[in-house]
């Protein structure tokens, strides 16, 4: 029969299992949320602040956050160096950043799922060219590129996009790769070569499903990467151009008064800290969550 | 020979008890589905020198039996909420995992079904087998290698001396098969459990393991724990016989009462399903249904739905193992209509 | 000897097949592995012909370069009286409406993201034209009846279902574009042994009803004696012996065959007289 302490054991351990799983669900819920305020701020904080990039205020600059600023409304966050009132400012960076990064996460994980599907389905000499480009492709500064892009086509939104994509298509190509390779021998792609399918059907409608998980966590991963890319970019000057604000820019702004108005490099910092955090724990966690261990714990 | 007794006694002698003796052993696992009861009263024996075969299909316990009794269920999912497990006056069940995974390396080994996935490839076979030697007695390099050498000889690899240096890879399923079992008996243990030793093993290799193994269980005296799914292969060495079925054991007696007369009308089936008991050409006679979803059990006996002996009573109680009336003492059945099982045979 | 019906629906003959060793340097070609080698049968319509071996027999690799996901390095195979030997994917698409396979890994052989209607149909989304798409899902209900399965369950996951279960639809997905000739790739090898009972029986009814010719490859002897008219054996991609089932297996002529034999686990050996 079961002691009192059997049971309690028993109970610990059901206990222990059950939070294990609502550890993984509240890590995949928090950062979204996060993620939604972020993305819902970006697009109606703005607006609500009539922001234009290009206005100045010099009457109210270098204003700490809380004080109160002219037309009597409340600069929460304080105010940078020409006036602008940094939530907007931050707002309108993070609307930014998340086009930024939407766009080269669409274009370079298309790109790069489709040559890593080509690569792994196909093998043979297919698959050796497509990784050497990758590999070229790899051995070079993503920052050097910028400039490079940058001073031959100039500065704008689309060029920072080109370049992120081309400098992060091969992470999405190599991680479908490699999950074609080891689905390839699978039975069931076998049992589809032998209804009859074709190289098409077989890439796209057997193998592709198959990869989508993988897919997934690391387009949340390099989400974050790529923000942070764009923000470094834009803090060296090769990202965004002078008019529309960016976190990147907005804290390379803020450098020349650290020591007088640190709100202005700080909050927009801290502001990209916590976006890409919440985009890292949202890929680790959606990893957790298609690991077969803790699905039965 | 002499037919062994009940399996409860009291105030025996030490030399007629068992070695190790299971009783009323629950585990469940905390699924995202809910709580699976994976094993639900389940009792046994071992005596030394006996070899006890505990049979079943998938989902039956049957491997999470072993993995119970060597403290391996996967954490934090599994655990024991039930019963107990007395080996050498402890009860394995109530001790803390350090103290079991001890005795489980010295005393208690045991040896699984796939010899690639539980042998280390990147280190050499001679050294695996001297670890426990090192580990465990302490010995330095020289000695360890030496009784690695004497034990491969002993599982019968050809050419042991020039063998002990290769690799895992280097070796077919067969041979890694004897490494592990040279493994597992480096340190002499008093009983060795074989979960599904030869399942992944070609038909030919896997009479000579279960040879290998009754030798070894003859020279030394070790009670051993045979698992497995296929009611053949161990009938060669195993004395005694426990058929399980959703977690419980649904009959239980030496393995010549078990296959000759079953009582339980499961095992009935599974000996009636099996190709080789019938002629060619005949049909088989398989199990109607499907094994039942360890998440939702069948009210009363869990194998009702699939019985054809099944009355109103088995769909409301659980049966318990009993003596069907007037057979032999020792084989039991958790039926109530062991008596027309028995005699349709 | 049985007589043999007039056109053969398979006639293999002298297939070899063996896989080049290359040196890691220059990838020269350094030696072969012969994984098969000479082997010649047939499968007549209705029948049932079995390949039984151990690992490394070949046997696995004749199935494979039958139904052409291996490619032969000599020999011919000829199905339904056609040349199919090393033909590419795209010339055997006809074949393979005739000819499909059951694979051995329940839990492998089904895409674990399609739902079992899909996957049924997903034959007649290869092959356009065979069924118009408003009738899939009619067919592959009535085929999941006709293997046993509840036909509500069609828009399951392969994983909510158990392992005879699932190779029933694997068996459904063989059976949709009504093939004569099916291989069974050690197709009961992974089951347990009550639901192995249940799908050898399923496979007999539908080769009677169907009238489909089987190629059954399997490890195991007693299955192979249950359900297979003539038999090979293979040792090492060679076949040692071959012929009529009751014949090999009551006079097992060489060495290795009767090795096999002997081997078979009886389930009551105290029964046997001792020889």
């Amino acid at each position: 029969m079961t002691t009192p302490a059997r049971v309690s054991a028993a109970t610990r351990t059901m206990r222990r299992a059950r939070k294990a799983r609502r550890g993984v669900r509240l890590r995949i819920v928090i950062p979204l949320i996060i993620v939604g305020l972020y993305v819902v701020g970006a697009v109606i904080v703005p607006i609500l602040y009539h922001f234009d990039p290009l206005s100045t205020d010099l009457l109210y600059r270098l204003k700490p956050p809380g004080s109160v600023v002219g037309g009597g409304s409340t600069a929460i966050l304080g105010t940078d160096q020409v006036g602008q009132d940094l939530f907007a400012q931050i707002a309108m960076g993070a609307r930014v950043s998340l086009t930024v990064g939407a766009l080269t996460l669409l274009i370079a994980g298309v790109f790069g799922v489709l040559i890593g599907l080509l690569a792994g389905h196909f093998g043979g000499w297919v698959d050796m060219v497509l990784m050497r480009i990758a590999d070229i492709q790899l051995a070079f500064p993503s920052i050097l590129l910028a400039i490079l892009l940058a001073s031959v086509l100039g500065q704008g939104l689309t060029n920072i996009i080109i370049v992120l994509s081309i400098a992060n298509w091969v992470v999405f190509a190599r991680v479908t790769r490699g999950q074609v390779l080891a689905l390839k021998n699978r039975e069931y792609v076998e049992a589809a070569r032998t209804l009859g399918a074709g190289h098409l059907h077989l890439i796209f409608r057997t193998q592709l499903p198959g990869c989508l998980a993988p897919i997934l966590v690391v387009a949340t991963v390099e989400f974050g990467h790529v923000i942070l890319s764009e923000a470094a970019l834009s803090f060296l000057g090769v990202g965004v151009p002078v008019g529309v604000p960016s976190l990147g820019s907005s804290i390379q702004a803020g450098t020349a008064y650290l020591t007088t108005a640190w709100w202005i490099s700080t909050l927009p910092g801290i502001a990209l800290l916590i976006l890409v955090l919440a985009t890292g724990i949202l890929g680790d966690a959606l990893r957790d969550r298609y690991d077969p261990r803790l699905r039965s714990a | 020979m002499a037919e062994p007794t009940m399996a409860v006694r009291e105030g025996s002698t030490p030399r007629d008890e068992p070695l190790m003796s299971v009783r009323d052993l629950q585990v469940e696992f905390s699924t995202s589905a809910g709580v699976v009861r994976a094993l639900d009263g389940v009792s046994f024996d071992v005596r030394r020198g006996e070899t006890i075969a505990i049979l079943g299909e998938s989902g039956s316990g049957k491997s999470v039996t072993a993995q119970a009794i060597m403290a391996l269920l996967p954490k934090p999912a599994g655990s024991i909420v039930g019963g107990s497990i007395h080996y050498a006056g402890r009860d394995l069940a109530a001790l803390p995992i350090g103290d079991v995974r001890r005795i489980c390396g010295t005393e208690i080994a045991m040896i699984f079904q796939d010899p690639l996935s539980s042998l280390n490839p990147v280190f050499r076979v001679g050294w695996q087998i001297a670890e426990p030697f090192r580990k465990r007695l302490g010995m330095d390099k020289q000695q360890a290698r030496a009784k690695a050498l004497e034990l491969l000889d002993r599982v019968g690899i050809p050419d042991a001396g020039r063998r002990i240096r290769d690799y895992p890879h280097q070796f077919s399923g067969g041979q890694r098969q004897r490494i592990m079992i040279a493994m597992a008996i480096a340190l002499e243990p008093k009983l060795l459990i074989a979960d599904e030793p030869t399942t992944a093993l070609d038909v030919t290799v896997q009479s000579q393991i279960m040879k290998l193994l009754a030798n070894l269980q003859a020279e030394t005296g070790m009670g051993m724990i045979l698992i497995s799914h296929d009611l053949g292969v161990v009938a060669d060495v195993a004395e005694r016989a426990a058929i399980m079925y959703a977690g419980r054991i649904v009959e239980s007696g030496t393995i010549r009462q078990v296959y000759d007369y079953p009582a339980h009308p499961y095992t009935q089936g599974l000996l009636a399903s099996i190709p080789s008991t019938k002629a060619i050409g005949e049909r088989l006679v398989p199990i109607a249904g499907a094994p039942p979803n360890l998440l939702a059990l069948p009210t009363g006996c869990s194998f009702h739905p699939r019985c054809p002996y099944a009355v109103d009573r088995c769909r409301a109680e659980i049966p318990l193992l009993r003596r069907p009336d007037g057979w032999e003492p020792g084989h039991v059945a958790a039926c109530f209509r062991s008596e027309e099982v028995l005699a349709h045979d | 000897m049985t007589d043999r019906p007039a056109t053969p629906i398979l006639r293999v003959q002298h297939l070899r097949v063996s896989y080049p060793i290359r040196s890691s340097v220059m990838l020269r070609r350094v030696g072969e592995n012969v994984a098969v080698s000479d082997v010649t049968f047939d499968v007549g319509p209705g029948e049932t012909v079995g390949l039984v071996g151990e690992s490394g027999s070949g046997k696995s690799t004749i199935a494979r370069a039958v139904i052409g996901l291996v490619k032969p390095t000599a020999g011919v195979i000829e199905f339904d009286g056609r040349d199919i030997t090393g033909h590419s994917p795209k010339e055997l698409k006809a074949v393979r409406r005739q000819m499909q396979m059951v694979f051995q890994d329940p839990y492998a052989s089904l895409n674990p993201r399609l739902t079992v209607r899909d996957q049924i149909a997903e034959c007649w989304r290869v092959h356009h034209g065979q069924l118009p798409r408003a009738q899939w899902t009619e067919r592959a209900k009535h085929l999941m009846e006709r293997v046993g399965l509840n036909p509500d369950y069609s828009d399951r996951y392969p994983h909510q279902f158990s392992g005879g279960q699932r190779q029933r639809i694997g068996i459904a997905r063989a059976l949709a574009l009504r093939p004569k000739l099916i291989i069974c790739d050690e197709a009961v090898s992974a089951l347990d042994v009550s639901v192995q009972a249940q799908v050898l029986n399923l496979l007999s009814d539908l080769q009677d009803e169907f009238g489909l010719s089987y190629l059954f490859i399997s490890h195991d002897l007693s299955v192979i004696e249950h359900l297979s008219d003539r038999v090979l054996v293979l040792n090492k991609g060679e076949v040692v012996e071959q012929g009529p089932v009751r014949e090999i297996f009551a006079n097992p002529r060489d060495e290795y065959t009767r090795a096999l034999l002997a081997a078979i686990p009886v389930v009551r050996p105290w029964l046997e007289t001792p020889a």
